[in-house]
């Protein structure tokens, strides 16, 4: 088997030059396993993996228990392996005693499990109340240490490290940046009830940011990750809100007359498009975060035409809506600073609610066919476009930030849930939580 | 003691009628009528009392008249006036079937300038949220449009959307949808 033929198997994108070495050296780990079918999860974690397609090529990996972690109160090691092995990437081999980062494992014995790496590490209560959380990661293949790192958090936090440490292994095999810190928004519905929901990326920690007797729409994360905006019914009408997460301070962002929703913040934070109806109709419009006046965009159509859900490109420069100047919604893109706006999807007489990737190479959206609504992901290189799913009421896809997984609602069995998938469609995970139906979800950004 | 009252309230009834320019005979029709105003009787006239006091005739209103505005009657009017335009789908056309609906709440509108509405516009839940919040706002426009043209001001009205959130019938069926498919006209 050639390296190009590991790198397929692990359904990753084309690898560009700088992961060249990192690939390398992970194919000298050896041993990448026979095939692999579905993974059995511990309870942990709420998003279950779901690995559709035989011959899904796997990394043996053993993650030892920590020293002290129970002193904590977070099982870190377990959190760590569900993490690795959620993405698809990792096949989780059992280790049965607690090891510590200063010890020296016997690569011998750990071959001997087959397993072609292994993290172990330790908890330690510090005198200020906080907790030293260390790891270190061996190539057991090669029998070398490959280094690890100590982070010092609060106990509210301990859920975090664990994360943290996941993220920093995958990048060490991979090359590529994890997203097991990041969280997510989405909105839960029981009767008479709307909430906005802030959860860890694995779906566990799940806080109410909002509780409402009227529905919650579109949320959106600050480009810092500390603020999300969001529409809420809850003055009778959709009005755009701001609100610290951690604080809970919230402020209305848009209450113009008529209808106020679809934010979308700037990458610099600065200022959201909105689509708001103080003129008439839906169009889009510029705000600074700080509030004040709102600027139209200059996005053409005629009078009576539908734009809405904007979204900026990573750099800024670019805005990919929806509008139906055309007759139906289709995405549409314009730059930013003002110009000619061009229509990007073609197939179908409805597509709608676009996500870009953050290199821009892609975009997500949804499209009616056959009277469902599918999840797309186009290349906008060369317009060529496939489903990702094969459930017929796709909704609200939204990109990790490393650009490898997108998040998006669904409904199966009666029943509102989360989802998200490689941007082959290949891996996939569900979150589902009993007699709740969740959806808007939107992932939240790096810096955790 | 009774017989005292009566005759001071006679008394005093007739001082105040010396004073009007159109002098009623004390013994005309049973004298200066007392009105006794019921609620009920006020809101069915929905005219200034004055014009409407029964059993007065030709003759001026009496001064110690008072008339009662029962806004909760006027609600209960008002609600008897239809509030739901219903409409076809990926549509904002006014169907002919609700121009006297639309008519009724513009002369409402031209009536009493004081008198403001919000039109709540609807989708069914098929499709995206925000483009149906889009399509919910331009029925919620195209009924204000129409309420404008037939004499109401804009300022009286404002139209808003909830899109496919607030479904009228919670169901994902034909008959549910057309029922969703709506403008809800609301006094505020």
């Amino acid at each position: 088997m050639t390296l190009h033929d590991m790198i397929s198997r692990l359904n990753l994108k084309p690898v560009r030059e700088s992961v060249t070495g990192m690939w390398q050296r992970r194919a000298l780990l050896g041993g990448l396993g026979a095939v692999g079918a579905g993974v059995a999860l511990p309870a942990l974690a709420q998003f279950r993996v779901e690995i559709a397609g035989v011959g899904a090529t796997q990394i043996p990996m053993a993650v030892a228990r920590f020293r002290d972690e129970a002193a904590g109160g977070q099982p870190i090691a377990a959190i760590v392996r569900a993490n690795l092995e959620r993405s698809g990437l990792f096949r989780g081999v059992d280790a049965p005693a607690a090891l510590d980062e200063t010890a020296r494992p016997a690569m011998a014995e750990w071959r001997a499990r087959a397993a072609d790496a292994l993290v172990a590490g330790s908890v330690t209560r510090l005198a200020d109340g906080r907790f030293d959380v260390r790891y270190k990661l061996w190539d057991v293949v090669k029998g070398e240490d490959l280094g690890g790192q100590s982070q010092a958090v609060v106990a509210g936090d301990l859920r975090l490290a664990a994360h943290r440490i996941a993220d920093a292994v995958f990048r060490q095999l991979t090359g590529e940046p994890g997203v097991f810190a990041t969280r997510l928004a989405y909105v839960t519905r029981s009767p008479g009830r709307f909430s906005l929901i802030v959860a860890d990326a694995d779906g566990e920690g799940a806080q109410v940011a909002l509780a409402s007797p009227e529905p919650i729409i579109s949320p959106a994360w600050s480009p810092d990750g500390r603020q999300l905006a969001y529409v809420s019914f809850e003055t009778q009408k959709a009005v755009v809100w701001v609100q610290e997460v951690a604080s809970g301070r919230r402020r209305m962002l848009a209450n113009f007359r008529g209808s106020n929703s679809a934010p979308a913040w700037s990458p610099d934070g600065a200022q959201l498009a909105l689509t708001l109806s103080r003129d008439g109709g839906s169009r889009l419009f510029l705000q600074p975060a700080a509030g004040g006046e709102p600027r139209r965009l200059a996005a053409g159509g005629g009078a009576g035409v539908i734009d809405t859900e904007p979204v900026f490109t990573a750099d800024g420069a670019t805005l990919y809506f929806v509008s139906d100047r055309g007759g139906g919604p289709q995405v549409y893109r314009m730059p930013v600073a003002g110009g000619a706006v061009e229509r990007v999807t073609f197939n179908g007489d409805y597509n709608i609610s676009p996500a870009v990737s953050p290199d821009g190479r892609a975009l997500a959206y949804v499209t009616r066919a056959s009277g469902g609504f599918r999840l797309m992901l186009m290349e906008l290189a060369s317009g060529r476009a496939q489903p990702l799913t094969d459930t017929r009421d796709d909704e609200s896809p939204s990109f990790a930030p490393n650009g490898r997984l997108l998040l998006y609602a669904t409904r199966a069995g009666g029943r509102d849930l989360l989802m998200t998938t490689t941007l082959d469609g290949r891996i996939k995970t569900r979150l589902l939580a009993a007699g709740i139906d969740m959806r808007e979800p939107a992932w939240g950004p790096f810096g955790r | 003691m009774k017989r005292i009252a009566g005759m001071t309230a006679l008394l005093l009834a007739a001082l105040v009628v010396a004073g009007c320019a159109a002098p009623v005979a004390l013994d005309a029709a049973g004298g200066a009528p007392v009105e006794t105003r019921t609620p009920g009787a006020a809101a069915a006239a929905r005219a200034p009392a004055a014009a409407a006091a029964p059993g007065a005739g030709a003759a001026a209103a009496p001064q110690t008249q008072v008339a009662a505005v029962d806004l909760g009657r006027q609600g209960v009017a008002a609600a008897a006036i239809d509030r739901i335009v219903l409409f076809d789908f990926d549509s904002d056309a006014i169907r002919p079937e609700f121009r006297t609906l639309i008519d009724a709440h513009a002369q409402r509108l031209v009536a009493n300038r004081n008198l403001r509405l919000v039109i709540e516009g609807h989708a069914d839940e098929r499709g995206g949220r925000e483009y149906n919040l889009a399509l919910g706002q331009r029925r919620a426009e195209a009924v204000l449009r129409s309420l404008v043209l037939l004499g109401a001001r804009e300022a009286q009205i404002e139209a808003v959307s909830f899109g496919e959130e607030r479904p009228a019938v919670a169901e994902s069926s034909e008959r549910a949808w057309a029922q969703n498919r709506r403008a809800e006209l609301r006094d505020r």
